[in-house]
């Protein structure tokens, strides 16, 4: 049984605003029976461009209809700009969260919004020249690519949670993890902000302190830093280190991994006497 | 609330006897059935008093029941030892309904470089019996064919089967963990070599199975180990669960009359009051050839596990065969298999009763289930159009 919290199943079983509007200023209609759910949108807008009443109906599990009965309360009394920056993140901390293997709904809310803007604002669908990715789901590379970098998504499993795709035959695990890899390394520079020299110092300082140095000390040895030149870090060995003949090994393997890892990825790590 | 439980081909209840069987066998018997003292003696005793009743169920001889774990390792031990004993042979056939025990030990054989042949059903999930023969040839080392299936209820021919394999000197497995206790089961008038049991699902503790080898049929054990089993399943016998086990098959035949008369008019009428009454709605499976105890529904344009969501508001317990509860996102491999159009897969619901349902019980869930599936199709895009067209069509 699904951990469901306790307010998506107030909104499974008290829905609110469900139907559809009459005469509605947006509307779409995402998802289909063959994939199991189903949102329909619709939305109307007061004198002040707001939304001012926002219904749904959905074909679907308990949060499905769940996430689309948040969305209509959450959007209601927004601006168009407003409501075009919900994400499907928003839509589950609403409800208190959803199961990992749930969050395909709320961006399916997402989806069925950004659609009914779209038909309000007059934009023509473009579906057609979109590349679909999963064939069983119906899943294209810029919905993918799209959660992958809102996201943060790191493995299929997480793609397909949160979009369905690849949950089926998993002839498009390859595509998916390329696009996975493609996204992530189009973000890691944005991700890791540039350090000053001084920043990188005291943070190669810290690391030492607090992550290398009490290993190093279990066996007897220490390490101190001399200096740091662009990427060169310069160490001195102490203690059993300095007499040790695995020191090398050390140095490259542990210190220098665990430094690349925490601090900067380009930095090696010498040794002077 | 009061739990109203009609999910017995997922588990079911201990039977209280059951329970009483087992207690002592934890803290006041519970010495080892190997060992040479007295104490441990007298569970061997008892042990061969479960295994004669295990084998009275399926009019068996107790030397051909071999304990497990579970229905899950009665399987795989039975494919992995046929394999063994055949091992020029490469194919192996069976359906495409089978449950994961086996559906997903073929897939591994495949991978492993075994053929598999896995026979298609109809709308009705039923088997082409000259399709099936047609599969088998020299190179087939085992048919693997479930006598009840587990989510529709509808039963193979497997005695049929079984005669044709064995004409061809194929050995023929069943899985009939959904069967036994069901249906008569007569192992001396049919020629099926291996036969899969579970303990959980006839009023039996869970971790207990048993698998029945026919006298002469090649074996090979799963674990290898001690010399429990005479060898054939090593691992220090579950002395509680095992003589649980047996009273659970003793009451199961005594039980027998009771699931094909009260449990099938319970069943029944369970089945045509939710089709009278709700729109739309259909058995999926064969409503002959089916379990006594098994119904499953598809209500269109809904989705099972909301349906499942709402019963369980009152108490009720039922399975669903839509992907949100499969954990795979794709309804049931079975519905699939049968062709059951997915405006009908995602909503279809299996309601299993048992011998400790009643009337009262079967009639509270009549009266709830037209609301729920009314209320979720309000909900529903696709119900307007899709009661206008069934209307029309």
């Amino acid at each position: 049984m699904w951990e469901y919290s306790d307010k998506v199943k107030e909104h499974f079983l008290n829905p609110r605003n469900v139907g559809e509007v009459e005469h509605p200023d947006g509307e779409a209609l995402v998802g289909s029976l063959a994939c199991g759910d189903a949102l329909k949108l619709t939305f109307k807008l007061d004198e002040n461009k707001r939304i001012k009443e926002a219904r749904f109906k959905t074909f679907g599990c308990a949060s499905a209809i769940a996430a689309a009965s948040a969305l209509t309360e959450m959007i209601k009394g927004m601006t168009i700009d407003e409501a075009a920056k919900v994400t499907n993140q928003d839509i589950a901390d609403y409800l208190g969260g959803l199961p990992q293997e749930k969050l395909h709904c709320s961006v399916m809310g997402r989806e069925a919004l950004e659609k009914a803007i779209a038909n309000y604002q007059g934009v023509p669908a473009a579906a057609a020249e979109e590349n679909i990715i999963c064939e069983c789901f119906g899943v294209t590379e810029k919905e993918i690519e799209r959660v992958v970098r809102e996201n943060q998504l790191t493995t299929i499993e997480e793609v397909t949670n949160y979009t369905k795709a690849g949950g089926g035959c998993g002839n498009c695990h390859g595509a998916i993890q390329e696009i996975i890899d493609r996204v992530r390394a189009a973000a890691r520079p944005a991700a890791r902000p540039k350090l000053s020299n001084i920043q990188k110092i005291r943070l190669i300082e810290e690391t030492i302190e607090r992550e290398i140095r009490p290993s190093l000390k279990q066996d007897g040895g220490d390490i101190e830093l001399i200096d740091v030149i662009g990427n060169r870090v310069l160490v001195a060995t102490r203690g059993a280190c300095a007499v040790c003949q695995a020191a090398q090994l050390t140095l490259k393997q542990f210190v220098e991994a665990k430094l690349k890892e925490l601090v900067w990825p380009e930095l090696t790590v010498e040794e002077v006497a | 609330m009061k739990t109203i439980y009609l999910d017995n081909n997922a588990t079911t209840q201990v039977a209280p006897e059951v329970l009483e069987a087992m207690l002592p066998y934890f803290h006041e018997f519970y010495g080892n059935p190997s060992s040479m003292h007295s104490f441990g003696g007298q569970v061997a005793r008892r042990l061969r008093e479960a295994r004669a009743q295990v084998a009275a169920l399926i009019s068996a001889a107790p030397e051909e029941i071999i304990f497990t774990s579970c229905g899950t390792e009665s399987d795989n031990t039975a494919i992995r030892s046929a394999l063994a004993a055949y091992p020029f042979k490469r194919h192996v056939v069976t359906s495409r309904v089978e449950h994961p025990a086996i559906h997903a030990l073929v897939a591994c054989l495949a991978k492993e470089g075994y053929r598999v042949t896995e026979l298609p059903v109809d709308g009705q999930g039923r088997l082409n019996m000259e399709h099936y023969a047609r599969s088998l040839t020299p190179d087939t080392a085992i048919v693997s064919l479930m006598w009840a299936n587990n989510e529709t209820g509808v039963l193979f021919p497997v005695e049929e089967a079984a005669a044709r394999a064995q004409a061809q000197g194929i050995l023929f497995h069943t899985d009939a963990v959904q069967a036994v206790g069901k249906i008569p089961i007569d192992m001396r008038r049919n020629r099926i070599d291996m036969l899969s049991i579970s303990g959980h699902k006839l009023h039996g503790p869970k971790g207990i199975g048993a698998l029945f080898v026919r006298k002469g049929t090649k074996f090979s054990p799963f674990l290898i180990g001690g010399h429990q089993e005479k060898g054939r399943r090593a691992g220090t016998e579950n002395t509680p669960s095992i003589i649980g086990f047996g009273q659970a098959c003793a009451l199961a035949a005594f039980n027998l009359e009771k699931e094909n008369t009260t449990v099938r008019y319970l069943r029944d009428k369970l089945e045509n009051a939710l089709l009278t009454r709700i729109p739309l709605s259909q058995v999926n499976g064969d409503r002959q050839h089916r379990l006594p105890n098994t119904t499953n529904i598809s209500f269109a344009y809904v989705e099972g596990e909301a349906i499942l969501l709402m019963l369980n508001e009152y108490g009720i317990c039922a399975s669903s065969g839509s992907a949100c509860t499969s954990g795979s996102l794709q309804p049931s491999h079975v519905l699939r298999a049968m062709g059951v159009p997915f405006t009908m897969a995602h909503g279809s619901i299996r309601f299993s009763l048992s011998v400790y349902n009643t009337e009262e019980e079967i009639d509270f869930v009549i009266e709830k289930m037209p609301a729920i599936i009314a209320r979720l199709r309000t909900l529903s895009p696709y119900w307007e159009e899709g009661a206008a067209a069934g209307a029309m069509g």
